[in-house]
């Protein structure tokens, strides 16, 4: 069972909810698919860990062989090639790794080496599996990273960190969940990102429940979005300064506040039961 | 003209408010919201007109044509992105597929061939200042490629103004990096949480590997001042300008729901925002850059 957490915008708890969630739900599976920026990993400590290096595909020209015919050039939709003085030169870093280049060169001048673009770690907190993925930074893309999170995913339930925003690394880490939690922050901005996710998660149709975080007194408006579109609020978290430096020193909130505790089990109850009820509604799920 | 990026690795640390303060208090004839994936910078400057709206094309995708396709599998066998699906026929999934193009290569048929998509929208206000801003389309890829596009319809309207003000997306990934090309200086605001200050380091080095001149401001630095010291001790450390702190403020909140800005109302993080404010044009003043024009570490 995997549950991906999202929310449009940044910054609106994501991280609170799986990490708590997952550390909670005992003998679960944390999967931190923000490859830009990892900080689950931060609350967990996670002990043992194992490191894989994550590499794409790169063209590699022999000068020697190349004549300069441009073929590779002219097929490259990224532009990463290109024909100067006499030299092929390759722009790595906007380079796809689709190996389009390697595939067409008549005279076999290319060929792949493999290019480190960051890692998955993966290692234990208490019985919670953490695994994480983190870009180097300069590089563009981290859905390769992302695709090899997902890629072996453990048995039983698992909580996906989803990155912020809705393109494409969100899309990919989504794609195979069964369950939707969308973080939402009670402003404007957390309303307006809120409608994002929700699209996408009803594009990809994927069950949903919404976390509203950071509540404050006054109107919500990610609340009022929700009454609007009918979606489920499985829990509500108020803006709590107890919290809040729980969360800044990097703590798991369950494992040090009984009250944090209670809160989280509720809606890990909340949503557990809503799968359930979409188990039982679509038995090919 | 100067272009200043406001950025921050970790979401919402308060990059928007910030933006929206500094546009308000500089009157700022330019601006633009980079964060194509998900723009708020909108909801709190009011626009009197409706903007101008064109379409983005991304990367073309590949369709498959059925009458043709003999389902040799050869598509499927080369794709890199797994974007070929086999049931019940032979298709493309638009939201994987990249438009490398190799599918078309290799078709011994001629029975796929590359289309181009419409992967977002570019928007232009054009009121009392220009505002550039786009929404990329739910799922797509090439976010750093309409980021370019946002800041090159931003400049093609006007070119003179002393200041442009951009509000860049969370990350250090590709719409990060795209936004960071040509400007004159980053203003990282930073948050004092564990996470902050490990997302804050990761996007500091990436503003150093593109030569990009760094300044650092702390948000709601009093949820935690042991870890707003901590900021402040690593940009001593780093030699990185500290532009000021800004306090937690539930009347920011409230602002932005009213669709204001916090130098709209009086309340205290509208008070010290317009204290980094001040910081941070005496530095983007500054030519010789006071030294911190960062190498490559």
């Amino acid at each position: 069972m995997k549950i991906a957490v999202l929310s449009g915008k940044g910054g609106t708890g994501k991280t609170l909810v799986s990490v708590n969630l997952a550390a909670l739900a005992g003998d679960a599976a944390y999967i931190d698919c923000d490859v830009e920026e990892p900080n689950g990993h931060l609350f967990f400590k996670p002990a043992d860990v194992v490191t894989e290096e994550i590499t794409v595909k790169i063209p590699a020209v022999d000068q020697g062989l190349c004549n300069g015919c441009r073929e590779c050039v002219e097929f490259c939709k990224f532009n990463a090639l290109a024909y100067v003085d006499q030299r092929l030169m390759i722009f790595e870093e906007v380079c796809h790794s689709c190996g389009g280049c390697i595939l067409l060169c008549p005279l076999r001048a290319l060929t792949e080496r493999d290019q480190p673009i960051g890692v998955i770690e993966r290692g234990f907190s208490e019985d919670v599996r953490v695994m994480t993925g983190m870009l180097n930074t300069g590089e563009a893309s981290g859905i390769p990273i992302i695709k090899k999170l997902l890629a072996d995913v453990p048995a039983g339930l698992t909580f996906i960190d989803c990155p912020p925003g809705s393109a494409c690394t969100v899309m990919e880490s989504v794609r195979d969940s069964d369950y939707c939690i969308l973080v939402a922050e009670p402003t404007i901005f957390g309303a307006h990102n809120l409608a994002l996710v929700h699209e996408l998660a009803q594009l990809f149709g994927k069950p949903h429940g919404v976390v509203l975080n950071k509540c404050l007194e006054g109107p919500n408006p990610s609340e009022q979005y929700c009454q609007a579109k009918g979606i489920k609020i499985l829990a509500r978290i108020d803006y709590e300064q107890e919290l809040g430096v729980l969360n800044s020193e990097g703590l798991v909130a369950i494992r040090e506040s009984d009250r944090y505790r209670a809160l989280f089990a509720s809606l890990l109850e909340a949503v557990r039961e809503e799968v359930q009820h979409e188990t039982a509604l679509d038995p090919q799920r | 003209m100067k272009q200043l990026l406001i950025l921050s690795g970790k979401g919402g640390t308060g990059k928007t408010t910030v933006a929206s303060a500094f546009i308000k208090l500089a009157q700022a004839r330019v601006y633009a919201d980079c964060d194509v994936d998900a723009p708020n910078l909108h909801l709190v400057l009011e626009q009197e007109s409706e903007p101008r709206r064109t379409d983005y094309y991304g990367l073309p995708k590949a369709q498959i044509e059925e009458q043709i396709c003999i389902e040799c599998d050869l598509c499927r066998q080369y794709c890199r992105f797994d974007a070929i699906r086999t049931e019940p026929v032979y298709t493309v999934d638009d939201y994987v597929c990249e438009g490398c193009g190799v599918c078309e290569y290799v078709c011994p048929v001629g029975a796929v061939s590359l289309h181009p998509a419409v992967a977002g929208e570019l928007r232009l206000y054009l009121n009392h200042a220009v505002f550039s801003t786009a929404q990329l389309k739910m799922g797509s890829g090439t976010s750093g490629k309409l980021v370019t596009e946002v800041k090159r319809q931003m400049i093609s309207v006007i070119n003179d103004a002393d200041l442009a003000i951009i509000d860049g997306s969370p990350g250090i990934g590709c719409p990060v990096i795209a936004s960071l090309s040509g400007v004159d200086m980053v203003l990282i605001i930073a948050e004092p949480s564990m996470s902050g200050i490990s997302d804050m380091e990761r996007i500091i080095r990436t503003a150093r590997q593109f030569q990009t001149k760094v300044a650092v401001c702390v948000n709601k630095y009093d949820t935690s001042p042991g870890n707003s010291e901590k900021i402040a001790a690593f940009c001593e450390l780093n030699n990185l300008p500290l532009l000021g702190f800004i306090p937690y403020d539930p009347e920011a909140v409230k602002a932005v729901n009213e669709a204001r800005s916090i130098v709209d109302v009086d309340c205290p993080s509208g008070r010290a925002v317009r204290e980094v404010f001040g910081q941070t044009m005496t530095l983007l003043g500054d030519e010789s850059g006071g030294g911190i024009r960062i190498r490559e570490s």
